[in-house]
């Protein structure tokens, strides 16, 4: 049995339409339009013990929405929920005893107090017994390398340095579920590394499921077998990195690169699959659908007509990628 | 017990140690209510030398009731956190779900150290220098004495233990009406009249006009600070202690009672609403 099971999950807010002008502040003192924003419009989830999901989407496509739900902060509309049995707003204390949840927009721990005491507080409000407490506390701060900042109140802290000592803090406890809402989001690239490490180390080593939403496609590609996008509330696409990218336009890219810009010019790759050839100086970057093309037939009929310096296949960006498949679905930024 | 009081007791020592770290905001407070019981004094001893008429408290009684007031203002329920404040207004307050605690006594256990906290640090030095200090400088007339009797001693000591848990039930009550409000200030101004004149902050209680105290005698506030200044001066006698204790309890159930109800409404919105 998957560890979270989500079926037809639906969340509607109701919001109040503000209409512009003083005049439309007025009137809205005395008659207000309501609308519903369909935040979730039906959604299924099932993620088994142990994977690494990555949940993307534009802004406000549902997914702190999600995120939110399951955690049990948040009663959904419609729909139901398990997670390791437990329906998480029905059973919220039991079900938060047992995961962990970092936002990477919020520290949650206390602002004033160095970070060590917020870990003790943690222990006390957990309830964590205390050989488990000092193996997790230890265990966590050789991995997030927090012994210097132990002492440092968390006001004092570098984002990257409060969101290792969060992420810290979010396991002390023991989660077997791990909820990470954009937790790299503006990180520099060194803290980035860091928090991606710890995360694949967690969930490879002590089979921890994660569940990660982020807007930096890097963040998936690095550490997410299974990808799942959402817009306008609903799925669009389940399954892992080649899934995501056959689901929009199966393409590579073939870079070759000769020695001289006129041996590039050459260069005839116009036939059958081959989509786009763009030259620039003595690279040529040819576009193809490896379904109709195969990699080796492009290859050979390169090498028929010059000897090139390098060949290189690539994938195109993800973040082009997760673009065009939310203009295919319609999908704006709400 | 200790397991109940576990995640209680650490939201409290998390508060001190906050607190700690701001020294010259404990001691500026400080000097604010020695000036403030100064001024108070001399216009209550000004009203007892006025008087012919026989009063229901003497000054010895009144200098007491001053103090121990001073000493425990930042007791008295009559603000909010404006951390909990700022929390409500970004939607953070939604994350204390996150807890594996029940709602209401979480956020008891931190109002409780918000109430605490400030009073114990700035109280101490309060109290000895009414008590030390004052009677040094030659100015017995003015100084707090010793409680009447060891039995109003305990006495006190209870009623200001039930005095901290019943401000801390009212002032939740407050936090909890953020809910809806979110600004808070307008909580602020009606907190800050209801309990300064009828916890007696501002006029001893027995000082109000006879047809008055019916009245002031049943409300709430009367037991964050009347209460318990009069049981220490000896003004209420050590037989009628027990009975003013139990009246100051049963407010606190009843207020409790009343934000647990109202919080139960405030997280049903919030939890359909989101943070």
């Amino acid at each position: 049995m998957p560890q979270i099971e989500v079926r037809g999950l639906a969340k509607t807010f109701r919001v109040a339409e503000r209409l512009p002008g003083l005049a439309g502040a007025f009137r809205g003192l005395i008659h207000r339009r309501m609308r519903d924003v369909h935040a979730l419009d039906g959604i299924d989830l099932d993620i088994e013990r142990g994977e690494l999901v990555g949940y993307i989407g534009p802004n406000g496509a549902g997914k702190s929405t999600t995120i939110k739900i399951l955690a049990g902060i948040l009663t959904p509309t419609a729909g139901t929920c398990q997670v390791d049995g437990l329906t998480p707003w029905r059973d919220r204390r039991r079900h938060v005893a047992r995961i962990g949840v970092v936002f990477g927009q919020r520290t949650q721990l206390w602002w004033d107090l160095p970070v060590i005491e917020s870990f003790d507080l943690l222990r006390d409000i957990y309830r964590i017994p205390p050989a488990t407490y000092r193996d997790n506390r230890d265990r966590l701060i050789a991995l997030m390398d927090l012994e210097p900042l132990l002492d440092v109140p968390v006001r004092q802290l570098s984002l990257g340095q409060r969101m290792r000592s969060d992420l810290a803090a979010a396991l002390l406890h023991g989660p077997s579920l791990l909820f990470l809402d954009e937790p790299t989001i503006g990180l520099d690239a060194v803290s980035k590394l860091a928090i991606r490490d710890f995360v694949r180390e967690l969930n490879r080593e002590q089979q921890v499921t994660v569940l990660l939403t982020t807007h930096d496609m890097d963040d998936i590609e690095a550490l997410c077998q299974r990808v799942i996008v959402i817009g306008d509330g609903r799925i669009l696409v389940d399954g892992g990195m080649d899934v995501l990218r056959r689901r929009v336009r199966n393409e590579r890219v073939l870079v070759v690169d000769y020695d001289s810009a006129d041996e590039a010019a050459l260069l005839d790759a116009d036939r059958e699959g081959v989509r786009r050839v763009e030259r620039d100086a003595s690279r040529v970057r040819i576009a193809f659908d490896p379904e109709r093309i195969p990699v080796a037939t492009l290859i050979g009929a390169l090498l028929a007509q010059g000897t090139p310096r390098d060949l290189l296949v690539e994938y195109p960006p993800i973040e082009q990628t997760v673009a065009e498949l939310y203009a295919e679905h319609d999908v704006r930024e709400l | 017990m200790n397991d109940a009081l576990g995640p209680l007791w650490a939201v409290l020592s998390a508060r001190y140690r906050t607190l700690l770290q701001y020294r010259a905001a404990a001691f500026a407070g400080f000097a604010t209510q020695l000036f403030w019981g100064a001024v108070k004094l001399m216009i209550l001893a000004a009203f007892f030398a006025a008087t012919t008429e026989p009063q229901p408290m003497n000054l010895t009684e009144v200098v007491a009731y001053v103090w121990l007031g001073q000493a425990l203002l930042g007791m008295l329920p009559w603000n909010v956190d404006a951390d909990f404040r700022e929390q409500v207004r970004d939607g953070a307050v939604a994350y204390d779900l996150l807890r594996p605690l029940d709602l209401y006594a979480y956020w008891f256990g931190r109002t409780l150290a918000f109430r605490v906290a400030a009073p114990t640090l700035r109280g101490v030095p309060m109290v000895v220098f009414a008590m030390v200090l004052l009677p040094l400088a030659g100015l017995d007339d003015w100084a707090l004495g010793p409680p009447a009797s060891g039995a109003a001693f305990a006495g006190f000591v209870v009623s200001v233990v039930l005095a901290a848990l019943l401000a801390t039930a009212v002032t939740l009550l407050a936090h909890i009406s953020l809910l809806w409000t979110i600004s808070g200030v307008g909580m602020d101004r009606i907190l800050a009249v209801l309990v300064s004149i009828f916890s007696g902050l501002i006029v001893p209680l027995p000082l109000f006009p006879d047809w008055l105290r019916p009245m002031l005698e049943w409300q709430p506030f009367r037991g964050l600070a009347d209460v318990p200044y009069r049981i220490y001066s000896g003004n209420i006698p050590a037989a009628e202690i027990a009975p003013e204790l139990v009246f100051t309890l049963g407010w606190t159930v009843v207020l409790v009672l009343l934000g647990r109800l109202i919080l139960r409404r405030g997280v049903r919105r919030m939890v359909v609403q989101g943070g």
